[in-house]
């Protein structure tokens, strides 16, 4: 079922169409103070998959994914969630429909005021959906042990906590309200390559126990080869010609390293190639011009 | 671009962002107000802010306000006994405090000692992301950030200044009669004779506006918090600068208001008590 045609009745269109994609990016947009940092990005992301956002830093993907979430309306184009648009949703509905998102931010993002068992029952607290505190202790200890936390993390602060172990406090948070969709920014960033295959196997493990729609957002290749049925490669705006997508990559991670274009290839094997001798002109006319 | 252009573009740009930002101001305070009176914070967030805005605080406002009683003391006293009047000093350092020191120091203090922490710690959590995990998960960070911290603010400022008008006065009594040697029951009676209840009432409510202000102020600067340490640092001393300047402003615009309706209730100047 083709919901654009559904959602291009403008104001008064029904916000909720059918559609089999859980999420459904329309023509977006997203300027910041005269920066173009997306520009007509549409895809479709089905209920099940896990979609790995690749790309350099500045390319639009954490944009990209906080729009997705609402945390950041489009300047123009439509985010349809399960067929109900974002920007479209009263106060009250998208309160309702972030509490069927998780969201692990970069650097976890848990609140320094509280303890690691208040960080995760923190969603099950808020007055949307009460829930007893027998339960809430219950759920809690349950999701740190799935992300391999003993029992003793729960009274400590995050401040006392190593990052790998912030990471997992924040998917057990993340994870807590059994999303349908779960958001991962930069997963791995900042961890060893050990830390970093754990919580590629969480993702896994997330992915295996519960019914989720996963969107990675890495730059880390291992990751996105482990974990992802489908990679996208976002490239920055202002470095593309007229008419080009930002898209530049779209396809499961095995085609990666045989894409038609040369700018993919380069990303996945590290190589910086023109933006090497780019770089090297700048110097030389930074050392010039003094 | 030649000067006169760079300097028409400069003070326009400057213009632009001031009304920008008060108009966001505006916004942001209307937000917080809509969610006061729609949802009841709740009890933990509630206790811990007032903990630390109003128990926090009476020390440092009780220390300098008795230390301010005493200065006023040094600085009157000898003016007044030049012209024999030093009996009469306790009527200045009391209506001073009770009317305008008492509340502008507790504002003061509150702004420096709460509104920079306010604006410190919202800072933080905006450049670490933790206002959008808040957001990501449901909550309205102004509903459970700010609702808390102002109204922390307007229900103890009052009782801070109280405080500061309570131990300006035991201050300046100390050092007028145990220091000075001024006589003790012509320093008591004449206290008595100055102070009105209107000015009390005067000082505490000019405080609730400036606890008002010290809140969205500061509350405001951490959210539009710049990235970075430096950003932290700045809102923190934005939040203070604009907090003393607004209280400063708008109690001289509420002493011109109260006056009028003082003479106007009381117009042969009788006292509300």
């Amino acid at each position: 079922m083709s919901f654009r045609k559904a959602n291009e009745g403008g104001a008064d269109a029904t916000p909720a169409v059918q559609t089999d994609a859980l999420i459904d990016v329309v023509d977006v947009s997203v300027v910041f103070e005269g920066q173009t940092i997306l520009q007509d990005v549409s895809l479709q992301i089905a209920r099940g998959q896990t979609v790995a956002v690749i790309g350099e830093s500045g390319c639009g993907k954490t944009v990209f994914m906080k729009t997705i979430v609402g945390l950041i309306p489009p300047t123009d184009g439509h985010v349809l969630f399960d067929g109900s648009d974002i920007g479209r949703l009263s106060q009250a509905e998208l309160t309702r429909t972030r509490r069927r998102f998780g969201f692990v931010f970069q650097n976890a993002a848990l609140f320094d005021s509280m303890s690691v068992f208040e960080n995760v029952a923190f969603p099950l607290r808020q007055d949307v959906d009460p829930v007893g505190e027998d339960e809430v202790r219950g759920r809690v200890m349950q999701h740190l042990a799935e992300v391999g936390l003993p029992d003793t993390v729960a009274t400590k602060r995050p401040a006392e906590l190593s990052g790998g172990m912030r990471k997992r406090v924040g998917l057990a948070r993340a994870l807590i309200l059994k999303p349908e969709l779960v958001v991962y920014d930069e997963p791995t960033t900042g961890l060893d390559p050990i830390m970093s295959d754990v919580i590629n196997e969480l993702i896994l493990h997330t992915r295996r126990r519960y019914p989720v729609t996963s969107i990675v957002v890495t730059h880390d290749m291992n990751t996105a080869r482990k974990v992802a049925d489908r990679v996208l490669m976002f490239y920055p705006r202002w470095r593309l010609s007229d008419g080009e997508s930002q898209i530049l990559f779209d396809g499961p991670p095995s085609d990666l390293e045989h894409a038609d274009d040369r700018r993919v290839r380069q990303f996945v094997r590290g190589e910086a190639g023109e933006r090497l001798d780019e770089l090297t002109r700048q110097v030389d006319s930074l050392t010039n011009s003094k | 671009m030649r000067p006169l252009e760079k300097w028409v573009f400069d003070w326009g740009s400057a213009v632009v962002d001031g009304v920008t930002t008060i108009g966001d101001m505006a916004v942001f305070a209307w937000r917080m107000c809509v969610w006061m009176f729609t949802r009841k914070p709740k009890r933990g967030t509630l206790l811990i802010n007032f903990y630390q805005v109003g128990v926090l605080s009476l020390p440092v406002v009780a220390l300098t306000g008795t230390f301010i009683g005493m200065v006023l003391a040094v600085q009157s006293y000898y003016q007044f006994h030049a012209i024999g009047l030093e009996s009469r000093l306790g009527v200045v350092i009391n209506t001073s405090l009770v009317r305008e020191l008492g509340p502008v120091l507790a504002a003061t203090m509150l702004a420096g000692r709460v509104g920079g922490a306010m604006a410190a710690v919202l800072g933080t959590m905006r450049v670490t992301e933790q206002i959008d995990a808040l957001t990501a998960m449901g909550a309205d960070p102004i509903h459970y950030l700010v609702v808390p911290r102002f109204l922390a603010c307007i229900l103890l400022i009052p009782a801070l200044t109280i405080m500061a008008d309570f131990m300006g006065i035991v201050g300046g009594y100390f050092y007028s009669v145990i220091i000075l040697g001024i006589d003790h029951a012509a320093y008591l009676n004449h206290s008595r004779e100055g102070v009105v209840g209107f000015d009390l009432f005067n000082g505490i409510f000019k405080s609730i506006f400036f606890g008002g202000i010290i809140a969205v102020v500061s509350c405001y600067r951490g959210f539009h918090c710049a990235p970075g340490a430096e950003g932290v640092g700045k809102a923190a001393t934005a939040a203070f600068v604009y907090s003393f300047v607004l209280i400063l402003a708008i109690d001289l615009f509420l002493n011109i208001v109260l006056d009028a309706v003082y003479f106007w209730m009381y117009p042969s100047g009788t006292s509300l008590i």
